[in-house]
């Protein structure tokens, strides 16, 4: 349609939010220094005009993406540092994964800074927010264009950093530092493995250009267990950022942050860094089978065990929380199993639906004052557009057709019957539980009778609740449309030649495609519709109330109830008692006494015996010359015993 | 103009001191006059030296001692190569913070500015002498200025800290004496562009790995190397704030430059067979020391402790032994000295308002203080290597120059950043974030000239070094590569 995009146009979808911090940041410091030039609603227009434009840009680039059918548009790499032997380029990637991902990133963190126009008015930390929203945007959009697997990582920490900043953003709750903390350290601990990644691919190949090292790891010259430690490595980083088992339990308290932070989280930055990753390398792990079957089995479990854990939560933000992390973990299953395109495609089309149910549910608390699903009820009949466009969404997470979530979920199920029915059975189910929560979520939020709210942030406890403004419905009503048509783009296959293309053209046969079969489709969608009515019956009509069911499963309610208890395994066993109260409290007493008291013990020792020996006046300074003669005795003795 | 460079501040010094008691209030603005000549030297040097040049660059030689007796001369020479200069550049700068943080000294503030600029000397001393002796002088020479500094102007149990600190260099300064001289003595000369063209040691009084281990005693203890560390917690922690940034980001690196000047360019032999002995005391001092900082209850005493382990960096990239590892270890000093030293002025400015150091009580700050929170968490975010800034590209150098030598040790390095982030993100969520304090109700925010020009100085050199590193790295590669193709 258009011309290719030149380099600078690339560059500038990066560099626009980027710009947008920089300059919120500066007037901000400007303004605490006195000079109050800078109006803080113009942060918030900022942040719109600049995301904006980088979605123009990348629809630009999606366009000369498509013209290369999904091949590097090359743009050659730029120095950046080189030490000796070590060079490190960054260059601008472009192809059909990263081209799909800019669309991704820019389109929803629009919808998002369009919402929170409306829903953060009034916030004293307004300036903040948008400056932190720019630099998550750009440091997304940063990570998904990189070329080199260091400068890929550079944007993954600033990823990181800014949930941190945003999880924390109302930093007077308690409940949010933590939140923020922990999601800080848990993502780490799993970037451990893609620092020690990087070292050890650098040190075998001598490259951090991820293209070169795909065509060292393809031409056969790294030995294979050297790439089965790298994919291990880095989807050691990638289960942090993407919240898998057992890596997954910061996602859910980031609630703590401002609901659209949510939104963007789950949908289109930070969570979505890791199955991108994965994505990225994908040579690496279809060649590496303990490393891809870790990334499928992992997945599976994640899938599941999350859903059942979205079952029983009460706080509308994490089911949806639960919901991501099971999403991902079939994406990840999928990625496991060589789906390399329709993993992809349902981060793509999960990413519009998710982020509507995360808009929806800010806009639900807006009204009502409170997340607790126990204290709504009866919404449909006063927010109308929010009850329509959220069951859209929910409608499209539980895969019907002919919504966004069954085109490529049930890719997702058809490759996983051909190459690993386990991982099948398991996202099967996985179906019918989805169906069941996103159900409960539904009736329990919008049917029956409301039960009061609660005085939230906004200081009143709604009697009356009302429809949100339309500057937050506005968003939501696009992202519907798009949560309800964008699983059609694939009908001629159009995504996932695009996607396949971006591989290297040696590693395209290695990814599985998906056959149709109807039986699957069928058997899906029959699942979800029986999840959704058995949610019915428990929370609409109540035919079995669920508190019966709670006592007849009480080991597993409790159990699903203390998340397994893996917070209490991590937080207080691991990190509380072994790290803190073991590890560094034993090491401090010993520093403190053991090493610190021989020194002191040496110094009184000398200080007697100067005394004894009277070598010196009165007072400090004997000490010294005592440390002096100390030193000078036992140089001399050894300069005697080497030269006897 | 090296030397106009390195003895102006003791000029300043002088000049200070002898100002007459009425005009007390000049010492601060006499002082800050100084240190902005010595800043514009130092940066004049650093654009002007020659990058396709002599190693040694603005060299000045002259003969001091010679002796018909024995056959050894004593030369006063200085020059700077790409290892040094850097470091020149960074004592110039942080001198200057120390300077303008120090703004409200009341006490005898004609001695304290005057003891500041001889330290000053002293340090630009250390890193620009190529004699060996004369080395050995300007590093003895610090410990005079920096004695009186901690015993006089620090807080808490300072006259013992002073002491501690003097009498563990001592202790150090013995070896290193001895094994200077062993060098000169076995190799006829103490010019150290001459030593590093020496081939193996033949006939010294001491084996060349005992010389070697001397002087890692000495350039040990100032780095420090754990278990020779403990004098630099309570150094640091009672000292003054300026002085406990000139602590950490200036005297710490005498240790750095020492190893890498002297152990590893004139021994390289030893080096190569100790690297891995040296790894494992790295990778002890950076676990040992994170650990051990997570526990500490006292906002400087944390900082103290983070200083032990990035240092273990600094020996960790040593190891190395190749042009990355060399090139990260000197990045490590450069950023190190920056971010630490930016650490201690925040910690500073908020002991000056609640006078308190102890994490238990200070809560909420951010509040009453927007301005120092968002200046503590970026050079926090820096100290837990933070990619954009400084303290990444040091730490990420040293782990690639690391790995293919000795790959696990590099790991258990790479841990130390995990728990970095541990007692970095833990501090802020208990100092800064939280719910205003009622105690803390009246106190304001950094809002003084001398505050904020030294903070955002400070902040921009960090982003400017983190997102193009290349400015002080290049040099840095330019000073190691004579040292790692000896090594090699």
């Amino acid at each position: 349609m258009f011309d290719p995009i030149p380099e600078a146009a690339a560059w500038a979808i990066v560099l626009l939010p980027l710009a947008s911090f920089a300059i919120i940041a500066l007037a901000s410091l400007l303004s605490a220094s006195g000079v109050r030039l800078w109006r803080p609603a113009w942060s918030g227009y900022l942040t719109v005009l600049a995301i904006a434009a980088a979605l123009a840009l990348s629809v630009w680039a999606l366009d000369s993406a498509v013209q290369s059918d999904g091949h590097a548009v090359g743009f050659a790499p730029h120095e950046w540092v080189t030490v000796g032997p070590l060079t490190v380029d960054i260059g601008f990637r472009l192809d059909g994964l990263s081209a799909l991902m800019l669309v991704v990133v820019t389109g929803v963190s629009l919808m998002v800074q369009v919402y929170s126009q409306g829903y953060m008015a009034g916030d004293p930390g307004y300036s903040r927010y948008f400056a932190f929203m720019s630099l998550f945007t750009g440091a997304m959009l940063g990570l998904v264009a990189a070329s080199s697997i260091l400068q890929l990582f550079v944007f993954w920490e600033l990823v990181g950093l800014c949930s941190y900043l945003l999880i924390g953003f109302w930093f007077h709750r308690e409940a949010a530092r933590r939140a923020a903390t922990k999601a800080f350290l848990v993502t780490r601990l799993g970037d451990l493995g893609l620092i020690s990644a990087i070292l050890l691919i650098w040190w075998q190949t001598g490259e951090l250009d991820i293209a070169r090292i795909h065509e060292a790891v393809l031409a056969g010259t790294v030995p294979a267990a050297v790439v089965a430690y790298f994919a291990g490595g880095v989807f050691a980083g990638a289960a942090g950022k993407s919240a898998q088992f057992p890596l997954h339990v910061w996602l859910p308290d980031a609630m703590e942050g401002p609901t659209p932070v949510s939104a963007l989280i789950h949908a289109a930055t930070m969570v979505a860094a890791g199955v991108y990753l994965v994505a990225r390398l994908f040579p690496a792990y279809a060649l590496a089978e303990e490393a891809i079957t870790t990334v499928a089995v992992i997945g599976a479990v994640t899938a599941i065990m999350s859903a059942l854990l979205g079952v029983v939560a009460t706080d509308i933000k994490r089911v949806l929380a639960y919901s991501t992390i099971s999403q991902l973990g079939y994406m990840m299953a999928g990625l496991g199993s060589l789906a390399f395109a329709p993993a992809m495609f349902h981060l793509f089309t999960h990413a519009f639906f998710k982020a509507l149910l995360f808009l929806g549910a800010g806009s639900v608390n807006h009204a009502t004052g409170t997340f607790d699903m126990r204290r709504m009820g009866g919404l449909a009949r006063s927010m109308p557009v929010t009850f329509l466009t959220m069951s859209l969404g929910a409608l499209a997470l539980v895969g019907l057709f002919p919504l966004a979530g069954f085109w490529s979920k049930d890719e997702l199920l058809a490759v996983a019957w051909d190459e690993r029915p386990a991982v099948f059975w398991a996202l099967l189910v996985g179906v019918f539980l989805t169906a069941l929560y996103v159900g409960r979520m539904l009736f329990l939020t919008f049917a029956g009778e409301y039960r009061g709210g609660e005085a939230g942030a906004h200081g009143h406890a709604p009697s009356h609740p009302h429809e949100s403004p339309p500057v937050m419905l506005l968003p939501m009503v696009l992202l519907a449309g798009l949560a309800a048509a964008v699983g059609l783009t694939n009908l001629g296959h159009g995504v996932e030649h695009l996607l396949v293309g971006a591989l290297p053209s040696e590693a395209e046969g290695l990814a599985a495609e998906p056959h149709f079969r109807f039986g699957i489709a069928a058997a899906s969608v029959a699942l979800g519709l029986a999840g959704l009515a058995v949610a019915w019956a428990i929370y609409g009509a109540r035919v079995v109330p669920s508190e019966d069911i709670a006592r007849a499963l009480a080991p597993l309610h409790r159990l699903l109830e203390r998340r397994y208890y893996l917070d209490d395994l991590y937080e207080g066993v691991i990190t509380g008692r072994l790290v803190l109260a073991g590890l560094a409290r034993g090491l401090y007493l010993w520093d403190r006494y053991v090493v610190d008291g021989i020194v002191n013990g040496i110094a009184q020792g000398a200080r007697e015996t100067a005394d004894r020996l009277r070598l010196a006046q009165a007072g400090q300074p004997q000490v010294y010359g005592a440390f002096l003669a100390l030193g000078i005795v036992v140089a001399t003795v050894v300069v005697l015993l080497a030269n006897p | 103009m090296l030397s106009f460079m390195t003895f102006f501040p003791l000029a300043g010094a002088a000049a200070v001191a002898l100002l007459p008691r009425a005009r007390e209030t000049w010492a601060r603005w006499l002082a800050l006059a100084t240190s902005l000549v010595v800043l514009g030297c130092a940066l004049a040097l650093f654009a002007a030296y020659d990058r396709d040049g002599a190693q040694f660059q603005f060299v000045d030689a002259h003969t001091w001692l010679s002796s018909d007796v024995a056959p050894f001369t004593v030369r006063y020479l200085l020059g700077v190569d790409g290892l040094s200069l850097p470091l020149v550049l960074l004592t110039a700068f942080l001198t200057t913070v120390a300077v303008l943080i120090s703004w409200n000294i009341d006490l005898r503030p004609r001695e304290y500015f005057a003891w500041l600029l001889a330290l000053e000397t002293s340090l630009l001393g250390v890193f620009s002498s190529l004699d060996l002796v004369l080395f050995f002088l300007f590093f003895e020479l610090e410990l005079l200025p920096m004695y009186f500094l901690i015993s006089i102007w620090g807080t808490g149990r300072r006259v013992y800290s002073a002491w501690k600190y003097v009498l563990f260099t001592f202790f150090g300064s013995a070896f290193m004496l001895v094994g200077i001289l062993a060098l000169g003595f076995a190799a006829g000369t103490f010019d150290m562009r001459e030593l590093q063209q020496m081939g193996p040691l033949r006939e010294a009084v001491l084996p060349a790995a005992v010389i070697f281990a001397f002087l890692m005693i000495a350039f040990g203890i100032k780095l420090p190397v754990v278990p020779l560390h403990t004098w630099l917690p309570d150094a640091h922690t009672d000292a003054p704030t300026a002085v406990s940034v000139i602590l950490a980001g200036v005297l710490l690196k005498m240790g750095g430059y020492g190893i890498l000047r002297l152990c590893f360019s004139i021994l390289p032999q030893v080096a190569r067979d100790a690297s891995l002995f040296l790894a494992a005391f790295a990778a002890l001092s950076i676990l040992y020391g994170a650990l051990v900082t997570l526990m500490q209850q006292d906002l400087k005493r944390l900082i103290a402790y983070s200083s032990v382990s990035h240092m273990g960096y600094v020996l960790l990239g040593a190891s190395a032994l190749g042009s990355v590892g060399l090139t990260g270890a000197a990045m490590q000093m450069f950023t190190h000295g920056l971010v630490t030293g930016l650490l201690f002025v925040m910690v500073g400015l908020v002991y000056d308002r609640t006078h308190t150091r102890a994490i238990p009580e200070l809560s909420g700050l951010a509040h009453r203080m927007p301005y120092v929170a968002t200046v503590m968490v970026i050079a926090g975010l820096a100290s837990l290597g933070l990619p954009s800034l400084a303290g990444f590209v040091s730490e990420i150098t040293v782990f690639l120059g690391t790995f293919p030598r000795h790959q696990l040790l590099t790991v258990l390095g790479v841990l130390g950043v995990l728990l970095a982030a541990g007692y970095i993100l833990w501090m802020v969520q208990r100092v800064f974030w939280g719910e205003p304090s009622p105690r803390w109700q009246g106190i304001g925010d950094a809002v003084a000239w001398w505050e904020r020009v030294p903070t955002l100085a400070l902040v921009a050199v960090i982003l400017l070094v983190g997102i193009y590193p290349a400015a002080v790295m290049d040099l840095f590669e330019r000073g190691v590569l004579p040292i790692a193709s000896r090594l090699g």
